[in-house]
């Protein structure tokens, strides 16, 4: 496999896995969180989060890209907060998880509040009248009941982030071994004369991760949803 | 431990404004939909705040909305049997029954495990999930999850509403068993007339909003004012004791004094059993009638008559045996001249009381 790539593609490759992966893994939580308030509960501002969750989806991912840039910047408000804590963002790979996970945030979200909308209110209910609190009902009934959709969106969101360019590139850049994702080395590669077989070999190797990936999710939310049962 | 309720809340143009106690063993919260019934449970349970009102299980306080005092769901301390089961798809039978003690701060358990699981007979369903069972199966595992809870108030919405008539009948021993030999208050939502006969020790009658009557079952049931005019559910509940089997196929029961027929009980001799007669199975005739095929013969004197827009009415016959109704037309009220403090005879066909209007032995 090394041999079959060269050091740059390789880099590109695994960093893409690592984003990818810290983006999924560290957004899961936030995403079960809004689609739980999107899903269950009416406040003030509801259609206002539903809107700016969804914005990534619609937006020019490039006007994401510097949304992050200005706001996560060393000279953007939370950028220089965070700066003074020792975390920078901007230009890192660190930076294109958090693109790569505001990007796959949509398709999370949506995915997670189908799930919560199918379980019936009716057993959390239940649950109560047997003693638990509203945290164990979560995490007794409704998560495992959710189970399914949260891997789906998980998944889901993995493979959208394997694949960001616009708003990975426009916030971190392109730097070999730092930021260049698999999107970006393809992009660069396409732009080098005789770059095209880099390019290939790369696209093949896409195709090959979002497969696995997809099919990795089917056969997870299959068992899971046979655990799970019906009512 | 009683239960006392008093409650009032309003909502969509319906006043609920009810106040009652509710003693050891089971009390049927009577009356159509939109009486009330529903509403009044989910106060009890807390699925629902009211506007006003105070609930209290012996010294314990649920709710006082005088003091600003609402115990959550989670901390009152109940057993709920909800009309569709509700069991956690995701978990097995075991582990249903078992998901109140994931929560058990809790004081030891009125009736054991293994006691619970024999008399429902749901031993060998343990190891399935919900999925797998059938309607009457799974309604037994949420009485028992509900049990286990170790619940100081029982609370039943329709429980066998849902049901066939035939997993009714598998449901109903298990209720009877419950209040006979669980010393908890068991409050009951039905509106099956032939469901509170055979249950109930108390009867809470609503309309509307209001309490209408309350009292033991077999006085509610018997009074014309509390069951719709027109309906197949009006029906006295008379006590009675099974005196003898007859070769026959004949079972002789003794209802104070008098003698009454029905088909072969399973009951022993002795067994104090209720029976429902449905008002109109029941024929009226002043004198006492000859040379008839029926059975069943009660003398008694009219206590009231009451009509309504159609062309029926409700005639109730204090008899030795107890309350008796009958449902004739008003025609057949002129003809026989009938009037309160008339003397007249309730006949009844053996057969017109059905099985289902029988309930085993009375608490």
């Amino acid at each position: 496999m090394i041999d079959w790539l060269g050091p740059e593609e390789w880099q590109a490759v695994v960093l893409s896995l690592r984003v990818s992966f810290w983006a999924t893994l560290l957004s899961l939580p936030f995403g079960i969180f809004v689609a739980f308030a999107l899903a269950r509960w009416r406040f003030p501002g509801h259609a206002l989060l539903n809107g700016l969750v969804h914005l990534p989806l619609i937006l020019p991912p490039v006007a994401t890209g510097y949304l992050l840039l200005l706001t996560f910047g060393t000279q953007g408000l939370v950028g220089g907060m965070l700066e003074q804590l020792g975390i920078v963002l901007a230009f890192r790979w660190t930076g294109a998880a958090l693109a790569a996970a505001v990007m796959a945030f949509p398709l999370m979200v949506r995915s997670i509040r189908l799930s919560i909308e199918a379980v019936d209110p009716k057993l959390e209910e239940a649950a109560a009248t047997l003693g638990a609190s509203r945290p164990w009902v979560f995490f007794t009934i409704t998560l495992p009941l959710i189970l399914p959709g949260v891997i789906a969106g998980a998944i889901l969101a993995f493979a959208k982030a394997m694949g960001e360019f616009g708003a990975t590139i426009t916030f971190v850049s392109n730097i070999p071994g730092q930021t260049q994702t698999l999107a970006s080395a393809i992009y660069t590669f396409l732009q080098v004369p005789g770059g095209e077989t880099s390019a290939l070999r790369l696209v093949a190797l896409s195709v090959l991760i979002a497969m696995a990936a997809l099919l990795l999710s089917e056969a997870v939310a299959r068992r899971v949803a046979r655990r799970v049962g019906s009512a | 431990m009683t239960l006392s309720v008093s409650l009032r809340h309003a909502f969509d143009g319906f006043d609920l404004d009810v106040a009652f106690e509710v003693p050891e063993g089971l009390t049927v919260l009577f009356g159509r939909s939109g009486s009330g019934k529903t509403t009044i449970i989910n106060a009890v349970a807390g699925l629902l705040t009211p506007q006003s009102g105070r609930i209290a299980v012996g010294d314990q306080v649920l709710l006082d909305t005088a003091r600003g005092l609402c115990r959550p769901i989670h901390r009152r301390n109940l057993g709920y049997v909800f009309q569709e089961g509700r069991l956690f798809p995701h978990l097995t039978v075991a582990q249903n029954l078992a998901y109140g003690d994931w929560f058990a701060r809790r004081r030891q358990t009125a009736i054991s495990k293994s006691a619970m699981i024999e008399m429902l007979g749901i031993g060998p369903l343990l190891g399935r999930r919900p999925g797998q069972l059938s309607g009457g199966e799974k309604q037994r595992v949420a009485i028992g999850r509900a049990l286990l809870a170790s619940p100081s108030l029982i609370l039943a919405d329709e429980p066998l509403a849902a049901l066939d008539d035939a997993r009714k009948a598998e449901i109903l021993p298990y209720f009877e068993r419950l209040r006979d030999e669980v010393a908890v208050p068991i409050l009951y939502v039905s509106h099956a007339s032939a469901e509170v006969a055979r249950l109930a020790t108390t009867v809470i009658a609503l309309q509307d909003g209001k309490v209408l009557r309350q009292g033991p079952a077999a006085e509610v049931l018997g009074d014309p004012a509390v069951m719709p005019l027109g309906t197949r559910g009006v029906g006295a509940v008379l006590e009675v004791r099974v005196r003898k089997h007859h070769a026959d196929g004949l079972t002789e029961l003794d209802a104070a004094g008098t003698a009454l027929f029905l088909p072969r009980l399973p009951q022993d001799v002795g067994t104090l059993i209720r029976v429902r007669i449905p008002a109109q199975d029941v024929i009226l005739s002043r004198t006492l009638p000859q040379g008839l095929s029926a059975l069943n013969i009660l003398c008694g004197e009219v206590e009231s008559i009451r009509s309504g827009d159609g062309p029926g009415a409700i005639v109730s016959l204090r008899t030795q045996a107890g309350r008796v109704l009958a449902r004739i037309t008003r025609r057949s009220v002129a003809t026989l001249d009938l009037a309160p403090g008339v003397t007249c005879h309730a006949i009844v066909k053996t057969v017109a009381i059905a099985p289902e209007d029988i309930s085993g032995q009375v608490g």
